[in-house]
C-alpha cells in the first residue's frame, strides 16, 4: 500500500511538472469517474465471493481442486476461469473464495491464468475489435495449454517451497 | 455501452442466483454472507481507489512509443525478452496492452514478439497485479502466481514461431 502510494505520488508530481495543475486535474476527474463506475461491480464481485464461499461444499472443493486433484483439478480450474463472467472485479474475489474453501495454489493459478488468457470476456469486448479476428484466435489457440502448465508448475514449485503444506495465508 | 450492460446483467444475475442458493440454507446464513461480502467491499474500496485514481498518473508518465519501439521487427529472442518486460511494464486496463500490440503489428513488429507482449501483459502487468489482484487475494498467492507465470510468454512466443502466423 505504502509503496503504491509513493509510486502514485511520484507519478502525479511528474505529471504536474510536465503538464501543470490542469493535467493533474484532468486525470483525476477521469479516474474518479472510472472509479465511480467500477464501485458497484466491485461490490457485486465481493458478494459473489462471499456467497460462493458459503455455497461450495468445502470437502468437495478440496477433493476436486485441492493439492491432490491432479490434472483433473487443473482442468476444472481452467474451464472455470474460461467461463467466468465479468472482469477483475469478479475473477479475483472468486479466486480468493476458492482458496478459502480448499482449492490449492495450482488449481487457483490455472483458474486465474485461464481467465486472463482464454476467458471470453476480454477477448470479445476488447481484443477482437482492436487486434482483429485472426490474431485473437491465433493468440488464444497458442494460449490454450498455458493455464494447465502454469498450474502444474505452481504445484511443482509449491510442494518444494512449502514441503509441510504451509497453508496460504 | 451495451457490452457494459451485458456484463452488469450477468454479474448481478450471478449474484442473485447465488444469493438464492445461499438463502435456501436459511435467512441467517444469507444475511451473514452478505455482511461478510460487504465488509470485504468496504476494506477493498480504499485500495482500489488508490489504484484506479493513481493508475492514470502512472500511465501518463510511461511513454507508449518507447514500448512500441521495443517490439521491433525480427528482433528474435532478445525482442521477445524486451516484449515480456514491456508487457509487465504496460499499465493495466483492458485496452492499453491490446492497442499497443496493434500499433506494434502495424509498424512491423514481429508476431511472436507481439504475442509474447500481449500474453505477458495479460499474465503479469505490474499495475494490474497491484491494482486488482493484491487487494482481493493473499499477497503471497499473487507473487507466487506472477513468478510461475514468467516462463509462459516465452513459451507462447516459441509456439508462435513454431506454428507460424495463420
Amino acid at each position: 500500500m505504502i509503496m503504491i502510494g509513493v509510486l502514485v505520488a511520484v507519478s502525479a508530481t511528474l505529471v504536474w511538472r510536465r503538464d501543470g495543475i490542469d493535467g493533474v486535474l484532468e486525470i483525476l476527474t477521469h479516474d474518479l469517474a472510472l472509479f465511480g463506475g467500477i464501485l458497484p461491480r466491485v461490490l457485486a464481485g465481493c458478494l459473489l465471493g462471499a456467497f460462493i464461499t458459503e455455497v461450495l461444499p468445502h470437502e468437495k472443493v478440496s477433493r476436486s481442486l485441492g493439492p491432490n486433484s491432479g490434472l483433473k483439478g487443473l482442468l476444472i480450474g481452467t474451464a472455470f476461469g474460461a467461463i467466468l463472467p465479468g472482469g477483475p472485479f469478479t475473477a479475483y474475489p472468486v479466486a480468493a473464495a476458492l482458496l478459502t474453501v480448499g482449492a490449492d495454489f495450482g488449481a487457483t493459478i490455472a483458474m486465474v491464468v485461464s481467465w486472463t488468457l482464454i476467458g471470453y470476456g476480454r477477448a470479445v469486448a476488447w481484443e477482437l475489435p482492436i487486434l482483429g479476428v485472426d490474431f485473437t484466435l491465433w493468440r488464444i489457440v497458442i494460449s490454450l495449454p498455458i493455464p494447465v502448465l502454469a498450474g502444474a508448475l505452481g504445484r511443482f514449485v509449491f510442494v518444494r517451497m512449502y514441503p509441510k503444506g504451509e497453508p496460504p495465508s | 455501452m451495451t457490452a457494459a450492460l451485458i456484463i452488469d446483467l450477468t454479474l448481478w444475475g450471478s449474484v442473485a442466483a447465488l444469493a438464492f442458493l445461499v438463502w435456501r440454507r436459511g435467512r441467517v446464513v444469507l444475511v451473514s454472507a452478505a455482511r461478510e461480502g460487504t465488509m470485504d467491499f468496504i476494506n477493498i474500496v480504499p485500495r482500489i481507489g488508490l489504484g484506479v485514481i493513481g493508475s492514470g498518473y502512472i500511465a501518463a508518465i510511461i511513454p507508449q512509443e518507447v514500448i512500441t519501439g521495443w517490439l521491433g521487427p525480427d528482433s528474435g529472442w532478445l525482442g521477445v525478452l524486451a516484449a515480456v518486460l514491456a508487457g509487465a511494464a504496460t499499465p493495466g486496463g483492458p485496452v492499453v496492452g491490446f492497442s499497443i500490440g496493434a500499433v506494434a503489428l502495424k509498424v512491423g513488429g514481429g508476431p511472436p514478439q507481439v504475442i509474447a507482449y500481449v500474453v505477458a501483459w495479460a499474465l503479469f502487468a505490474f499495475q494490474r497485479l497491484i491494482l486488482w489482484e493484491i487487494p482481493f487475494m493473499p499477497a503471497k498467492f499473487v507473487w507466487f502466481r506472477a513468478a510461475v507465470s514468467v516462463p509462459f510468454p516465452f513459451l507462447a512466443a516459441a509456439l508462435a514461431m513454431a506454428i507460424g502466423k495463420p
